[in-house]
């Protein structure tokens, strides 16, 4: 097996003196999906936000540990820098209401005063729209403001904005919370295909669907790593109890 | 029962309350435009487009304090805006609570309650000394007195309301944008200046423009540095007059029927200015509504 994108070792997060992860180690595979699932409040959104640095943005939090993005330290790197490797999709779908559909996708190199030429910027867009699956739908409507699009062709856009910087690792929270059924089968059908492409980390708090969409499955409780191996095996023979109760819906 | 009639009475009090606001707008209106149709009988249109304005001759022509407010109000709208801007910034995006803050927040209230009188004789004793000197510098006639002074007196006048409403707007651009643009790499100034701004900029302008209303009608300030001139300002360091200030300089002094009249047409024309501009501001900011 190839050496993992990231790797997150010994770490751990916390609030003033609330510790919200405790000691996890983790690892994610290239071009596979990896679920973070458990119940609210288990930190799992928390470890997303610290592998992009995003955590301490807040004021009295903190972290120890290290996490390896391909052997690099993040938290040796200029955050600024770690962010521009690494993609984020947010729960509620939050496309830049000030730009038009075309700016929103390049908007990554426009915010970092990134210059690059129009031919190019035009492939980064279609190219971009085409992986998220939205270009049929606005091809011809790139240049005007995407208040008018749906939820999911939101969340879409918004998958658009963050591969168009080519990150090394596409981070999602909870992408579908905020979306209707056929939306969020519509997102989970992408982030199927993406896969080929695209390394996945995916928090979500429906068990169903991290069933359905990863390859690989971390079990979160209370701060602790609970469990974390292939989908297929900690769906079907849990080694912890605490998994198997989870699954059965005892609790979550 | 006893409730519905409640209810409606309370509805019948607030409708009232509405109407009477209604009726006192139109009421100040009429009594303006009647009380001035003695001076549009006697100077018809060309007291829009006069420039002398002279009650021993009874020439009365108003363009002279139409431009003086105009340029003032427009001038300290310029020099505030930057002021107000990296307060709204300041207060929106990095220092949202704390002690330095609420101590900034409170100085801004402050201000905007100072009278206009105190602030009228600040800028008689300290700015006008100071624009004196930058005029000596510059090599014109060193009055210290005149539109860039009224226009920095009402630039400080005006910061608070600007600022305040633009913290308040910038303080409300949701926090999931923020997030998306920092999560692209960028860096806070950046995610300031292409998201929280543009986000913000209707709201900005709202403010602006509630400030270029006050500055276009202040009196006493104005009155007491500008210079009293009536004549066309030749550059930003001349003595002039608005129509306010002539208004307040020479209502206790006007005698005959037609002067009065001329002064309160000056009213109309002043109040006419206020409704245009936030008319014009009104229908920009409908078309930066995103």
């Amino acid at each position: 097996m190839e050496s993992p994108v990231l790797r997150v070792e010994n770490f751990s997060a916390h609030f003033g003196d609330n510790p919200v992860l405790k000691d996890i180690n983790l690892s994610v595979q290239h071009n596979r999906v990896t679920a973070l699932m458990g119940p609210s409040g288990c930190g799992k959104t928390t470890l997303i936000r610290c592998i992009n640095r995003m955590h301490e943005l807040i004021v009295d939090a903190g972290v120890e540990g290290s996490i390896y993005l391909h052997d690099e330290d993040l938290y040796k790197m200029n955050p600024i820098m770690v962010r521009k490797k690494i993609g984020m999709v947010f729960q509620r779908p939050n496309p830049f209401p000030t730009m038009s559909i075309y700016d929103n996708v390049v908007a990554g190199y426009n915010l970092n005063g990134i210059k690059i030429k129009r031919e190019e910027k035009d492939r980064i867009v279609e190219e971009s729209l085409r992986k998220a699956a939205l270009w049929e739908e606005v091809r011809d409507r790139l240049h005007r403001k995407g208040s008018f699009l749906s939820g999911g062709q939101q969340q879409r856009l918004c998958i658009a904005r963050a591969l168009a910087m080519n990150p090394d690792i596409l981070l999602m929270d909870e992408p579908t919370s905020a979306l209707d059924p056929k939306a969020t089968a519509h997102i989970e059908q992408l982030i199927s295909e993406l896969k080929n492409n695209v390394t996945i980390l995916l928090v979500t708090h429906n068990i169903a669907q991290a069933a359905r969409v990863s390859d690989f499955t971390a079990f979160l409780y209370l701060g602790d790593l609970v469990e974390f191996g292939t989908t297929e095996k900690l769906f079907t023979v849990p080694d912890d109890k605490r998994t198997e109760e989870y699954l059965s819906g005892k609790f979550g | 029962m006893i409730k519905v009639s409640f209810d409606s009475i309370f509805k019948t009090v607030l409708k009232a309350v509405g109407v009477l606001m209604l009726l006192l707008l139109a009421g100040i209106f009429v009594t303006l435009v009647i009380d001035s149709l003695p001076a549009m009988k006697a100077a018809g249109f060309a007291f829009f487009t006069g420039t002398t304005w002279d009650p021993v001759f009874k020439e009365y022509g108003s363009l002279v304090f139409l431009v003086g407010t105009l340029l003032t109000s427009f001038l300290a709208l310029a020099i505030s805006l930057p002021f107000s801007l990296a307060i709204a910034i300041f207060l929106g995006e990095y220092f949202r609570s704390g002690l330095v803050s609420s101590f900034l927040k409170s100085a801004i209230e402050l201000m905007a309650g100072i009278p206009s009188v105190i602030f009228g004789m600040w800028g008689l004793f300290v700015l006008v000394p100071l624009v004196r000197q930058v005029e000596m510098q510059f090599g014109v006639a060193p009055y210290g007195i005149g539109i860039l002074t009224a226009s920095l007196i009402l630039a400080v006048m005006i910061i608070p309301y600007s600022a305040s409403i633009s913290s308040d707007v910038v303080n409300l651009v949701p926090a999931d944008l923020k997030e998306a643009a920092l999560s692209l790499g960028a860096t806070r100034y950046e995610m300031i200046k292409k998201v929280v701004l543009p986000s913000a900029r209707s709201g900005i302008f709202a403010g602006v423009l509630l400030s270029l209303g006050r500055a276009i009608g202040e009196t006493m300030a104005v009155t007491m540095v500008i210079g009293n001139a009536n004549i066309l300002p030749t550059s930003i360091f001349s003595p002039a007059n608005t129509m306010a200030s002539i208004i307040a300089n020479e209502f206790a002094e006007a005698t005959d029927a037609v002067y009065i009249s001329c002064l309160i047409e000056v009213g109309l024309l002043l109040m006419m200015v206020t409704l245009v501009i936030s008319m014009i501001g009104r229908y920009i900011m409908h078309r930066m509504k995103i």
